[in-house]
């Protein structure tokens, strides 16, 4: 459609006065005078530092992604470290408490022996103190008694008394032990 | 669209104009697309250019000459501006960030797959040829601007340069005699190397002339059928057809927006795709 379309123009133009097919050199040459400074000056200042600013960012972009990947792998690293070592201190702290509280019982059953000794040789002590205070009050009422006897004894032979009264007297001097 | 409303009311002013005067002449089409010593900017008058002879050449500023230098410096304005914004950062924003997209396109999806190894250096080249024939193009489309890119000269010289390109690089690669040696397939019956010889030295001119003639149609097609579409209007002599007219003139117009890309595309493309043929003729 386009072929006939450029015959049927070629044909209009040959009724007209110029050509579209007639090349001009005048356009030739001031085609390609400013297409060479046109490609030299845009070339120096526009395509070469865009060109450059993008390959700097594509490196740029480049680097921080494999930064980026890196840091991503050693962040893994320390993550599976990390868990490692709380599973060990996890453990550790498992063994700990294990033995602490295998300590605690033993020290336990100690201390609760020692008191129970000790207990007992307090209580030992202590009724062995009774008996020898028992002991003790016992010989002095003993020799209490026989004083008393003795007293009794001399009054009695002092008053010289009858049965009757020798009795009475008796009588109210066990009254007199008793109440002591 | 506001552009191509103008556009359209200038030339339909015009051609009032034109058939006014003679109602018969066609020539009122091929002044729009043609070259000439003037430039119009009706109603506003017209700007007569200076005539130029070196060495016997006429070298006159023609009204295409003239939007070439227009194109040209529009493009210095439009990519020096870009380039500037990428001196504090990175990431540049507005006009760069466009540009960035075009350049980048060009680079990865023309230039890298089509020359390979060493497209480095050709870069420059092809990114200067995309934007100067894309603008041109695209300036086609402006009202009292003129289609550089639909003159024959014009696209003639741009085919030469990407032929001197292609030619170049592939004699940098091989040497001028391996080169010249390497255009005939090796392993080919002794008699038919002359013929294969010839074709392939024919086969290495046609390929501007396609590119030169292709670019050239396609941008003068368009605006032809345009202002056709709208003389339609004054061959009927009846504003029944305008509508219609003026339907598909609009269509044309961005179907021309298209086509414009395109043809910068291919334009490029090709030469790309020309270059990588020289620098590896291994067949």
């Amino acid at each position: 459609m386009i072929f006939g379309l450029y015959l049927s123009v070629l044909a209009l133009a040959s009724e007209g006065g110029g050509s579209l097919i007639d090349v001009n050199p005048g356009v030739v040459f001031w085609t390609f005078v400013t297409f060479i400074v046109l490609l030299l000056i845009l070339k120096k200042f526009a395509w070469k530092p865009i060109l450059t600013a993008l390959d700097q960012r594509e490196t740029a972009i480049k680097e921080s992604l494999e930064k980026a990947e890196i840091a991503k792998q050693e962040a893994q690293k320390v993550l599976d470290q990390n868990q490692v070592n709380l599973a060990k201190a996890e453990e550790e702290s498992k063994n700990i408490i294990n033995q602490s509280r295998v300590y605690a019982d033993k020290l336990k059953d100690q201390i609760v022996q020692e008191g129970k000794e000790q207990a007992k040789k307090i209580i030992d002590e202590a009724a062995a103190e009774i008996d020898r205070k028992k002991e003790a009050a016992f010989n002095e009422l003993k020799s209490q008694i026989a004083e008393i006897a003795v007293n009794a004894a001399e009054k009695i032979l002092r008053d010289n008394l009858d049965k009757e009264a020798q009795k009475k007297i008796v009588n109210k001097y066990i009254g007199e032990i008793t109440k002591n | 669209m506001f552009a191509t409303e103008i556009s359209k009311s200038i030339a339909i002013a015009d051609t009032v104009k034109k058939t006014a005067e003679n109602n018969s002449d066609p020539s009122w089409i091929m002044h729009h697309v043609l070259d000439g010593n003037s430039i119009n900017f009706e109603p506003f008058g017209t700007l007569y250019l200076p005539h130029l002879q070196l060495f016997g050449i006429d070298i006159s500023i023609t009204k295409h000459v003239f939007f070439i230098w227009v194109v040209a410096l529009l493009l210095i304005l439009i990519s020096i501006s870009a380039a500037r914004k990428y001196k504090n950062t990175l990431v540049p924003k507005g006009i760069a960030n466009f540009l960035e997209i075009i350049i980048v396109f060009v680079r990865d999806e023309i230039v890298k797959p089509a020359i390979g190894k060493g497209f480095e250096s050709y870069l420059p080249y092809m990114l200067t040829l995309f934007f100067f024939i894309l603008l041109s193009n695209l300036f086609g489309l402006v009202p009292y601007a003129a289609t550089i890119t639909g003159n024959i000269a014009v696209t003639a010289s741009l085919a030469i340069i990407s032929f001197i390109v292609t030619q170049y690089s592939g004699m940098k690669t091989y040497g001028v005699l391996k080169y010249f040696k390497n255009l005939v397939p090796s392993g080919m019956p002794v008699l038919i190397i002359p013929v294969m010889a010839l074709i392939e030295l024919i086969g290495l001119f046609t390929k501007p002339f396609a590119l030169c003639v292709r670019l050239f149609a396609n941008m003068v097609a368009g605006h032809i059928v345009i202002f056709s579409l709208l003389g339609l209007i004054f061959i009927m002599h009846t504003y029944v057809v305008a509508p219609v007219s003026v339907g598909f003139a609009l269509f044309i117009e961005l179907l021309e927006l298209l086509v414009a890309l395109i043809q910068a595309y291919v334009f490029t493309m090709l030469t790309a795709l020309f270059i990588g043929m020289a620098k590896h003729m291994e067949h």
